[in-house]
């Protein structure tokens, strides 16, 4: 692997500071590498023209002496941020052709603070799915694989393109979407880091609209101090976002390297589901083992709703997306199929703009939100809900600091062996990780060994609200104990 | 709760998707299996529970009922798949 490629973020803002080596140098490298690794189909559009440009800009502020914090960075943008003048297709058929021609808050400030556009990275179609196999673009390839084998494997979902690109060193970070788990499941799948921040701490203006009151924007990154570095750009209060929460944006980098000792950390008994392997329970012990070392105390708690979390979440966001997707029409952006009248027009574009798991969830969403149904399916979801929050809420009441559980139930699988039978097999990938959601709370997914079969395997950090400080804190020293985990080149 | 092939058409109707006829009964068993995933939802008592409504504690900013975008109708049109002037073009509506 080319040298530059195999830097940090932190890494590469010191050797720009420090003249080593050029945001131009840095930018054509990772495009070098993208170029060769096609097969991974992590990337929907490169953008090596928009790259170049913007490291010759951040070149001239560096000289300058006039850097931003992310100054010369290079990262990709998963495909549901909208980029100006950047295709942005969410993945989907219906929106093949769509340039926009505004650019999301989040990208926006992260350009803002000097970082440098790679390209769009992969996604399941609409961030609908837990293996990137959903998009139209076709699936990602993980850059991992089982010792001894070639058998293509899912890098997870939705942000799977994104996770991919970081794993493989084809970006030093990338942007990702957070609707049930879509950060944190495929970072614990590809060895890298991956954060949901708080609900509302992050804008989502300009974000493709999943499920409202649960998306949020976080980053990926290799180390847990580069999370700390990108969250502090992409973060911050926005009037485009109403539900943007207007608190300051503290120094996140800060918090690394900051002593655990005296942090209650909840380990909730309801995360040790039936039929857990034995290499997820021993990871979690290994975790509860370096948080403890590190002096944090273990406490075990009940958050008794756990398991209807994710019947709730099957609820709660086919109900917001059908309402989302709703705007596919036919008529203002996006694919048009011709029909005998208007009803006709939005019924084939639709049929052939959405793919099989998008319509599924749109029917889902429309029958439980119509009439004589919404009470018994939308309104419960929405009590469950506030049950599950509470149950988070009187833990930290009792003094937990945040919550140690794996982030997945196994590690990646291989490309077409779940949900083709059986949609639900899917929807367990995110048993542990769509609680959070439901919650609105962060949470951060830290690479902490690898299985059986040499596939990496993560665990997840939840914190109260606004608590990513004390997450990465914590992750650290989980990064600490369990090292790096880069894929062996095989693309 | 389940649906029967009627009620798969009709949602696929409130939803404007169409569905082919050989499409349904797949579809129903689909949607009904994700039907008896969430039934367990029946069993949470939520007796006096409010349905969540924000999910951070927050009061909705405001701002003054102003104009504050708009007189674009260039980028408004831009990715539109039929446009004449400055209207969108959707078949004839009213007879």
């Amino acid at each position: 692997m080319n040298d530059l490629t195999t830097l940090t973020i932190a890494g590469a803002r010191d050797g720009l500071k420090q003249k080593k080596f050029s945001a131009a140098e840095l930018a054509d490298a990772h495009l070098a590498a993208i170029e060769k690794a096609r097969a991974l189909n992590a990337y929907v559009l490169e953008t090596p023209e928009r790259a170049s440009a913007m490291a010759k800009a951040a070149d001239a502020r560096i000289a300058k002496g006039d850097a931003g914090p992310l100054e010369g960075i290079p990262l990709a943008i998963k495909d549901m941020f909208c980029t100006e003048g950047v295709r942005t297709t969410a993945c989907s058929h219906i929106l093949d052709n769509f340039v926009p021609t505004y650019e999301s808050t989040v990208s926006g400030n992260l350009w803002r603070d000097g970082a440098v556009l790679l390209g769009k990275t992969n996604n399941d179609e609409f961030a609908m799915g837990s293996s990137n196999e959903t998009s139209f673009m076709g699936p990602v390839i993980s850059p991992w694989r089982r010792k001894g084998a070639n058998t293509p494997l899912v890098p997870g979902g939705s942000s799977g393109g994104s996770a991919a690109a970081v794993s493989a060193h084809l970006a030093l970070g990338a942007t990702g979407t957070d609707t049930g788990g879509s950060i944190r499941q495929p970072a614990a799948f590809t060895g890298i880091v991956g954060l949901k921040p708080t609900y509302g701490r992050c804008s989502r203006w300009g974000i493709v609209a999943f499920a409202s009151s649960l998306d949020q924007a976080g980053p990926f990154t290799r180390t847990v101090r580069d999370g700390a570095i990108m969250l502090r750009s992409m973060a911050g209060h926005d009037p485009k976002d109403t539900t943007s929460v207007d608190v300051a944006v503290p120094d996140y980098e800060a918090a690394i390297g900051k002593s655990i000792k005296g942090m209650r950390i909840g380990i909730p008994k309801e995360y040790r589901v039936d039929g857990m392997s034995a290499e997820i329970e021993g990871l979690w012990q290994q975790g509860r083992t370096w948080l403890k070392a590190a002096g944090a105390e273990l406490v075990e708690v009940s958050l008794p709703h756990t398991k209807y979390a994710l019947p709730a979440y099957y609820i709660v966001a086919p109900a917001e997306a059908s309402s989302n997707l709703a705007r596919y029409d036919g008529v203002r952006y996006g694919l048009r199929v011709p029909g005998r009248d208007i009803n006709g027009l939005y019924e084939n574009t639709r049929a052939r703009g959405f793919g099989k798991e998008v319509r599924r969830r749109i029917m889902i969403g429309t029958y439980v939100l119509s009439a004589g149904y919404y009470d018994a399916y939308y309104l419960r979801a929405q009590k469950v809900r506030t049950l599950i929050k509470k149950d988070f809420e009187d833990c930290f009441a009792r003094g937990i600091d945040a919550m140690l559980t794996p982030a997945t139930p196994s590690a990646a699988f291989g490309i077409g062996e779940k949900g083709q039978a059986d949609p639900i097999e899917m929807y367990l990938n995110d048993v542990f990780t769509v609680t959070v959601n439901m919650a609105g709370l962060p949470g951060i997914s830290v690479p902490a060994g690898l299985d059986g079969q040499g596939l990496p395997l993560g665990l997840q950090l939840i914190g109260r609200p606004f608590g990513e400080e004390t997450l990465f804190s914590l992750g650290q020293v989980i990064e600490d104990a369990a090292g790096l985990f880069t894929p062996e080149r095989w693309w | 709760m389940s649906v029967d092939a009627t009620t798969v058409r009709r949602i696929a109707h409130l939803a404007r998707v169409a569905v082919a006829d050989d499409e349904v009964e797949h579809l129903r068993g689909e949607i009904n299996a994700i039907l008896a995933f969430v039934e367990q939802l029946s069993e949470v008592d939520v007796e006096g529970v409010e349905p969540m409504t924000s999910v951070t504690p927050m009061v909705m900013k405001k701002r003054p009922d102003v104009v504050t975008d708009g007189g674009d109708a260039d980028a408004v049109l831009r990715n539109a798949p039929a446009t004449e002037k400055n209207y969108f073009l959707v078949p004839k509506v009213v007879e």
